[in-house]
This record gives structure tokens, C-alpha cells and sequence, in this order.
């Protein structure tokens, strides 16, 4: 009974959570422009998407993006994560604390305080500024993940290597990097996640120079329906669960 | 030359999180005191005007408005995911993992596009009203979209997962011998879940109210999309004073105003965290 | 002290997942008694415990309280309180609210919460700790305040969890000396679980030796450590020589001669056997003499050589391998006339022993130790 009541609480949740994917994704080949009824199958509408030139752009923008955003993400966050854990130095518990803040921060104030400083710094609006916000807020989410790793293993593994003579940077690449290796590909799984959804700090930060989905798909649903916004969600759903399986398959290999 | 890679990363952390961080957030709160100026965004002198304005009639009650959506929303998201985080929480891994990895799967879709998707169900001609037409519970298409309803419907869609992460953390550490002990010592149900349950998960539930309720606020396209003209969130002033308008003092105000809510709600958390003895903050590994 | 039961179990059976943990378990626990579950990991002794304590439900089975069954009762309704093996204090409530929590569970007044809270710190000594957060605390003091928030329920049976394995060696006996006293003290029926042997004989009324789910042996710390009534509580508890041997003759009632490693000698023991009976004949390491004289005719007992010695301060350890491959373990105090007193590795012994000593018992298997 209590069983009963439990999963279907899960499975109500999860409808919840799914049911506009779906309709995205039968939308994406639906005849019917509307979406409100299933008019028979075409791929019309990845032709379409094919043909709409600046729509695409933008949608290899968004992923390329994501990619560069993570994996700087995840290369500057792993190297904070082993400061933090690992030395002392003026204003770390500053460090830690600012990095709380980004994670904490909603995003319309982290927009801001990005379009602040690129102004400020006279930095163009463009792909730098779109990348350097991006890899900011996700670097808390990587350190977080690292860090808990870090504080997982032995502390005297560290030591006898130091023990054993290697220098810092060894260490860091024979010893850490392996063991936190799975944290290293949770973290960039993460910011890529979270690089792809966002929205709010894409709005601020970019410029017309380069224009990323949420931006471009933002002016064709405010006015109406658009059928190649269903295609762009299943590709990137299905481009997104092809690269988790990769890397799971990876990880799995390696471990 | 040898790069000293301890430096090297010390360096690197203090001075990315210094520029990209703490200076703009100093700037921020410099602009909400400086005067607005069309041509060069803020200038001199300083001035508490933008702060003024934000009671404005106008500005307060879009305000107020935002405030009981953002709560509306927390509030439901909280009683959805406490239950669902605690069932999750005492799965076993595997099913704990793939429940939360299918958490995450929708985020790839792009928030704005599931907001889009949302509307698609809401909309006069959309699966709710087909549904209710068809079982003849209405005569006519019940107007959902651009209502309060909408807006929390998609606040609460975009931000139930920030709710659960934090919740099954807390869950995650909740040591089941307190339970029993709880038990042996003679507490039934109800005052397990509030003697002991509660203020166990406290922290989880703080730290997921302050994912929820802040963002919720700054969601502009989500009001955007569902909510029409009368449904405004803070995020929307905002984006529109630095975007549209360029009076950037005064969206710095309500941005700081912003800042000065987390704050306090940051430290309701370090309270709770430090009531059951734990370190909050990154050491907390909440998220 | 004449004692009646308090608690019974009879015929219990639990199963986790189709693996059986316990089947057709039975167990007597009398009033007032301190009485110790004793066994390795693994061997069903903490189920029993969660069992009495109302965490599991038997499949099978009664769990008597004075002749009511109560093995359906939920755990909080049972009179009866357990310190947690990892204490589980409340971390986000004080001393005195985590000692208070059982009476205001119970609805017990405000003013005799106070005083009865009041008492039970005083009896575990940490009366002005009442307002520190578990985090605060030794994990002595801990251990206090664990068996505090337990005993001022007045509980009918104190229940505990391998209570003090968390502690260090030193604080352990101090513990151990402690809980016995408080248990004194206090009258109430103690059910202690351990995997420890030394804590089980030193503390106990009475101990239960538990493996793989069944009851070896319930008695006395004598009782268990001088007759063990099979090989594995034999071995479990402390050290022992197993010899191999065979009844030959029976000299009268408990009385026989005995073919040990081909020689015959006469026994004592508390069974029964027919003549070509295979048996164990134990000894403890400190139940037999060494016999170091240089000539070979005047030396007594089983000839071997000395493997290894240890000194240990108060005993001198000896390893000594028998012509037949078989290794014994002594343990022999100092001699004060003799301060001196050791083995040089390989020197040629006889070992023997006081007739009369030995513990003997059927054999349960066959061959060489």
C-alpha cells in the first residue's frame, strides 16, 4: 500500500517533469504546425531547421559554448578545488566564500554583475564575454564536486608521494588527478548542463557578434509557434544523451 | 623558467574569482548609488534616488507580486520535494542515481524551450483544455495561460530539481540510528518527522528554498512566455532598466535588493547548519 | 540470589531477503541479571538484539515480557531502552534535552524532567554538562550521556549494542567497570552485545555464546571459560590445546583412561563415554607445565622442542611443537626464586599438565589439531 503510494508519487513527478519534452519531441514530427493534434509523421521540420541558416548558427554556437564553457570550467575549477584543499594562502576563506555566492546567486544578479564588469573592463560583448560568465557560474558546481572527492581519500596518500619525491605539479598529475578523475567528468558533465539551460546570463552578456540559441529562440516563441524549436530540443536532447552514454561508457571502461 | 604550480594555482583562483566576482558585485552595489545617464549607463555624484524609487507604487507592487509568485512557488516545490527527495534518498544507489540522473536530463532542452513547451500545454488550444473539452467537465477553453497559475506552474517546472539535489543531500546524511533511537525513546511518527527529521534536514531545506525562491524571481522569460503583462517578475524590471530603458542605477538597486534577500536567507542557513553542527558552506557538499 | 525470567524467547525465526538468520531460537534472560550476547560479526547477536528491542519483527515466534507476548509491539511502546553502538546522540539538541527526550515523549511534567534528567546525569558523573551539544564531548562523555538518555526512563531491560568498541582501550575498562556497577546499582536487567570475550567474561551475570545463528552455550563466565561445552566456544573464548584422543577404559562414574597421541592416561570430565569413543582434550595455555630438565628419562609429558617464547611481562608465552607436528601454546607465570626464568628456541621440553585439568568433550572432528 505504502509502496503503492510511493511510486506513484515518483511517477507522477516524473510525468510532470517529462511531459512537455515529450511534446516536443512528437511535435518535432508532427505535419501539424500547431502541435495541438498529430496530423501524420514528416522530417519537414529538420529540413526547415537546415535551411534556417542563423537558427542553426546559433544552435552550433550554444554547443560549442557549453563544450568550451565546461572544460575550462572543469580544468580552472579542479585546480581551485585542490587549492582549497590543499594549501594555505591569503584569502582563502574569501576564495571559498565568493565561490559559495556564484553558486548561491540567482542568475539575474550574476547577469548583472557580469554585464558590470565586461562594460567596466570594456570587454565586447561577444564570445569572450558569453564564455568567461559561463565558465564562472559553473565553476562553483565543479569545485564542489571535486573538492568533496578530494576529502574522500586518504590524506597520507598525498604525503607519501611527497615522500616518495614528487614535486607539486607531479603529484597533482600522477596522484589527484586519477583518483578524482570521475569527480573531474561529474563536474564537466554539470557545467555543460548548466551551460546549455541557461538563459538569463546568456541575455545580458552576448552581443549581436554571436548570437546563441536562447537568444535567437527567444524572439520566435514570444510572437508565435515555431516548429524548428521542437527539432532544436530533440537534437539537443538526443546529441546530449548520446554524449552522456559516451563518457559513462568511458568511465566505466577506465574504473 | 619553472612555472611554481602552487603559485600558479593560488594566483589563478584568487584572481578569477576577484575580477569575475567580488569586483563586480562591489560595482554593482556602487551603481545602485550612482546617477543614471543614458549616454555613459552610471556617473557621478552619488545619490540614494534609485533606492528611492523602488517604493514607487508602480515598482512596489510588481515587487510585492514577484515576492508571493517566488513564495507560491517555493512553497510548492518544497511539498513536492521533501516527500519525493526522502523516498529517493532511502533508494538504493543505483535507483537513486538513475532517478536523479533523470532529473538532469531535461535541463539539456534549454529551460526556454521547455517554457515554450509549457505553453503549448497550457494554451487555449493546448493538451489541458483538449483534455478537459473532451471530458465535457467544461464547455469552453478555460483560460490558463498568461494567469499568476501559469507562472508558477513553469517556475515550479524550471525549478523543482534545484529543490531536490539539496534535500536528498540532507536526507543522504540523516543517520537512521537517530530514527531508531527516536523510536526507542518512545516517539511516534509525527514526532520523529518534527523532533528530529526537520531540524535535521533543515539545512537542505534552506539551501533549496534559497535555489528556488531567489532564481523564481529573477525568471523573467518564464512570465515572459506564460505570464503576459500582468504577471511581471523582479527579473523582468530588471532586465528592462539595463537592457531597454539603461537606467542601470536603478536596476542595480533592485538587483542589490536581490542580494540583500540571499543574505539573509544565507544566513538563516549557517544557523541551521551550525544547530546540528556541521560546517555549511562548500565543506557542506549540499549540492 | 533466587532470579525469574523477564524475558523470553521462544522458538524465533528471522529471515532478511530469504536468508535465514535465526531459526528456532530460544533464550531465557532473568530479572535483574547482566547478561551478555557474545559472538563474532555476523553471528546473528545484534538481531537478537533489534528483536528485543522492537527494530525487527520475528517471522516466527514469541518474545515473552513476563509472560505477555509482546514481539508485535511497536519499539516505542516496548519498556525498554538501547544504547546505540554509535551512541546516536541528537546532535542538534543539548545533554539535557537528549537525556530529556524519552520523558517528554512519555508526557512525563516539566518539574520531574528536570529532576529525573537532573539524577541520571548526576549518576553517570556530567552534571554540568547539561547544556553541551553532543559535538562537545569526549566519546566517554558521550558514552555517559547515551547511557543516561536510556536508564532515566527506567527502563525494565537496558539494552546495549557493543556499546564501548568505539572507546579506547583504557577507557574501556574504565567503562567496564562502570556499566557493572551502574547495573548493580540500578537493579535493571542489562542485555549486552560483543564481539569481545574479555568484556563478555568481566562484566556478565551470565553469557549467551552465539554462532551462525545458534546458541553454543549459555552459563556462568566460569562456566563458559572452564567448560566449554564445544570446540567453538572453546577457541572463541581466550586460547585453548585441543588433543586428540580416545577412551580406552572406565575407571568409574566421569572417570576413564584415554589413549592421547599414543599415550595412556586417566581423565576427569562431566560426560559420559563408551569405550572407543573419539574425545577432545583441552587445556588452556596456563594449565600446563613445562618440564625443562636437561635429562631426557627425568623429563615428564608429550616431548617437544620450543618454536618461539615471548615474554609479556607477566607470563612467559611459549610455542612448543609436539613429535607428532602438533603446536601447544603455554602460558607460565614468573617464578620469583627464579627471575631468569626462559626458554632458548629449540631446546628439547616435555609438556604436561595437573590430572585432573584437562576439560574433555566429544570430539566433532577427526585428525590432528
Amino acid at each position: 500500500m505504502m509502496k503503492v503510494f510511493k511510486w506513484s508519487f515518483i511517477a507522477a513527478i516524473f510525468a510532470y517533469l517529462y511531459l512537455p519534452i515529450a511534446i516536443l519531441v512528437i511535435n518535432s514530427f508532427n505535419v501539424s504546425k500547431y502541435g495541438y493534434e498529430w496530423k501524420g509523421f514528416t522530417l519537414n521540420w529538420y529540413a526547415k531547421l537546415w535551411e534556417n541558416e542563423a537558427l542553426a548558427q546559433a544552435f552550433l554556437n550554444s554547443l560549442l559554448i557549453a563544450t568550451l564553457a565546461a572544460t575550462a570550467a572543469t580544468l580552472i575549477g579542479t585546480l581551485m578545488a585542490l587549492a582549497l584543499y590543499r594549501y594555505r594562502f591569503p584569502l582563502k576563506a574569501t576564495s571559498s566564500g565568493l565561490l559559495f555566492i556564484v553558486m548561491m546567486s540567482p542568475d539575474i544578479v550574476l547577469a548583472i554583475t557580469f554585464l558590470v564588469i565586461f562594460i567596466a573592463l570594456g570587454i565586447q560583448l561577444g564570445f569572450w564575454s558569453l564564455l568567461i560568465a559561463h565558465i564562472t557560474f559553473c565553476l562553483p558546481f565543479v569545485v564542489i564536486t571535486v573538492y568533496a572527492q578530494l576529502k574522500g581519500f586518504d590524506q597520507y596518500l598525498l604525503e607519501a608521494a611527497q615522500d616518495l619525491g614528487a614535486s607539486e605539479s607531479r603529484i597533482f598529475r600522477l596522484i589527484i588527478f586519477p583518483l578524482v578523475f570521475p569527480a573531474i567528468v561529474a563536474g564537466w558533465l554539470l557545467s555543460f548542463t548548466l551551460s546549455l539551460d541557461d538563459v538569463i546570463i546568456s541575455s545580458f552578456v552576448t552581443g549581436p557578434s554571436f548570437e546563441i540559441l536562447p537568444i535567437r529562440v527567444f524572439s520566435m516563441v514570444k510572437v508565435g509557434v515555431s516548429p524548428e524549436v521542437n527539432v532544436l530540443a530533440t537534437l539537443l536532447l538526443a546529441l546530449s544523451l548520446l554524449l552522456v552514454t559516451f563518457s559513462t561508457l568511458l568511465l566505466r571502461r577506465k574504473h | 623558467m619553472v612555472i611554481n604550480f602552487r603559485r600558479f594555482v593560488i594566483v589563478l583562483t584568487v584572481v578569477w574569482l576577484g575580477l569575475f566576482v567580488l569586483v563586480p558585485h562591489v560595482l554593482v552595489l556602487l551603481t545602485s548609488v550612482m546617477s543614471p545617464d543614458p549616454q555613459h549607463l552610471a556617473v557621478w555624484p552619488l545619490t540614494l534616488n534609485s533606492w528611492g524609487r523602488l517604493l514607487e507604487p508602480l515598482y512596489a507592487e510588481v515587487f510585492w507580486h514577484s515576492l508571493w509568485l517566488s513564495t507560491l512557488t517555493t512553497a510548492i516545490c518544497l511539498l513536492l520535494g521533501y516527500p519525493f527527495a526522502y523516498i529517493v534518498a532511502k533508494l538504493p544507489g543505483v535507483w537513486r542515481g538513475l532517478l536523479l540522473f533523470l532529473m538532469i536530463v531535461p535541463f539539456w532542452t534549454n529551460s526556454l524551450i521547455r517554457t515554450y513547451a509549457i505553453k503549448l500545454i497550457l494554451g487555449n488550444k493546448g493538451l489541458v483544455n483538449s483534455l478537459l473539452l473532451a471530458s465535457g467537465l467544461v464547455d469552453e477553453p478555460v483560460q490558463l495561460l498568461y494567469t499568476p497559475f501559469a507562472v508558477i506552474f513553469g517556475l515550479v517546472y524550471v525549478l523543482l530539481p534545484f529543490m531536490v539535489l539539496p534535500l536528498v543531500s540532507s536526507f543522504g546524511k540523516l543517520d537512521g540510528t537517530l530514527l531508531e533511537a527516536a523510536h526507542d525513546l518512545g516517539a511516534g511518527f509525527w514526532q520523529r518527522f518534527r523532533l528530529i527529521i526537520v531540524p535535521l534536514t533543515m539545512p537542505g531545506i534552506i539551501a533549496g528554498s534559497l535555489m528556488v525562491f531567489l532564481p523564481a524571481m529573477g525568471m523573467f522569460y518564464v512570465a515572459d512566455l506564460l505570464g503576459g503583462a500582468k504577471n511581471l517578475l523582479l527579473g523582468n524590471i530588471i532586465k528592462n532598466q539595463f537592457l531597454v530603458v539603461r537606467d542601470w542605477p536603478f536596476g542595480a538597486a533592485f538587483s542589490v535588493a536581490l542580494i540583500g534577500i540571499m543574505a539573509v536567507l544565507l544566513w538563516l542557513y549557517f544557523l541551521a547548519n551550525r544547530r546540528i553542527n556541521r560546517a555549511g558552506g562548500l565543506d557542506d557538499e549540499s549540492f | 540470589m533466587t532470579r525469574s525470567p523477564i524475558l523470553t524467547l521462544s522458538n524465533i525465526s528471522k529471515r532478511f531477503a530469504s536468508q535465514e538468520v535465526l531459526s528456532d531460537f530460544n533464550l531465557t534472560i532473568q530479572d535483574g541479571e547482566f547478561f551478555t550476547i557474545l559472538g563474532p560479526s555476523g553471528c546473528g547477536k545484534t538481531t537478537v538484539l533489534r528483536l528485543i528491542a522492537g527494530f525487527e519483527q520475528p517471522n516466527e515466534g514469541q518474545i515473552l515480557l513476563n509472560g505477555d507476548d509482546i514481539a508485535r509491539i511497536p519499539a516505542e511502546k516496548r519498556p525498554f531502552n538501547t544504547v546505540f553502538q554509535s551512541y546516536a546522540l541528537f546532535p542538534h539538541l543539548t545533554v539535557f534535552d537528549n537525556v530529556a527526550f524519552g520523558l517528554k515523549m512519555a508526557g512525563v511534567d516539566v518539574q520531574d524532567i528536570a529532576v529525573r534528567v537532573a539524577d541520571a546525569l548526576a549518576i553517570v558523573r556530567l552534571s554540568e554538562f547539561a547544556t553541551r551539544k553532543p559535538h562537545q564531548l569526549s566519546g566517554g562523555q558521550k558514552q555517559r550521556v547515551a547511557i543516561a538518555r536510556a536508564v532515566v526512563n527506567r527502563p525494565k531491560i537496558l539494552l546495549l549494542d557493543e556499546s564501548l568498541s568505539a572507546l579506547d582501550y583504557k577507557l574501556r575498562q574504565q567503562m567496564q567497570l562502570e556499566l557493572k556497577q551502574l547495573q548493580r546499582q540500578l537493579g535493571i536487567t542489562f542485555v549486552y552485545v560483543t564481539h569481545d570475550q574479555e568484556e563478555a567474561l568481566s562484566m556478565s551475570d551470565r553469557i549467551l555464546v552465539m554462532h551462525n545463528g545458534q546458541a553454543q552455550q549459555v552459563g556462568t563466565p566460569r562456566e563458559i571459560y572452564e567448560s566449554p561445552r564445544n570446540l567453538f566456544v572453546a577457541q572463541f573464548i581466550g586460547e585453548i590445546n585441543v588433543f586428540d584422543g580416545e577412551i580406552v577404559q572406565a575407571l568409574g562414574e566421569y572417570q576413564y583412561e584415554a589413549s592421547i597421541n599414543g599415550v595412556v592416561r586417566e581423565i576427569r570430565c562431566d560426560h559420559r563415554f563408551a569405550v572407543g569413543d573419539k574425545v577432545h582434550v583441552m587445556l588452556r595455555p596456563e594449565d600446563l607445565r613445562i618440564d625443562c630438565r636437561p635429562d631426557v628419562a627425568e623429563r615428564k609429558g608429550f616431548p617437544g622442542i620450543v618454536l618461539e617464547r615471548s615474554y609479556t611481562g607477566q607470563t612467559l608465552n611459549s610455542h612448543i611443537e609436539l613429535e607428532n607436528g602438533q603446536t601447544l601454546m603455554a602460558h607460565e607465570f614468573f617464578d620469583e626464586d627464579d627471575p631468569d626464568f626462559d626458554y632458548s628456541i629449540n631446546q628439547k621440553v616435555g609438556v604436561d599438565w595437573v590430572p585432573g585439568w584437562e576439560h574433555v568433550i566429544p570430539a566433532e572432528r577427526s585428525g590432528k589439531a
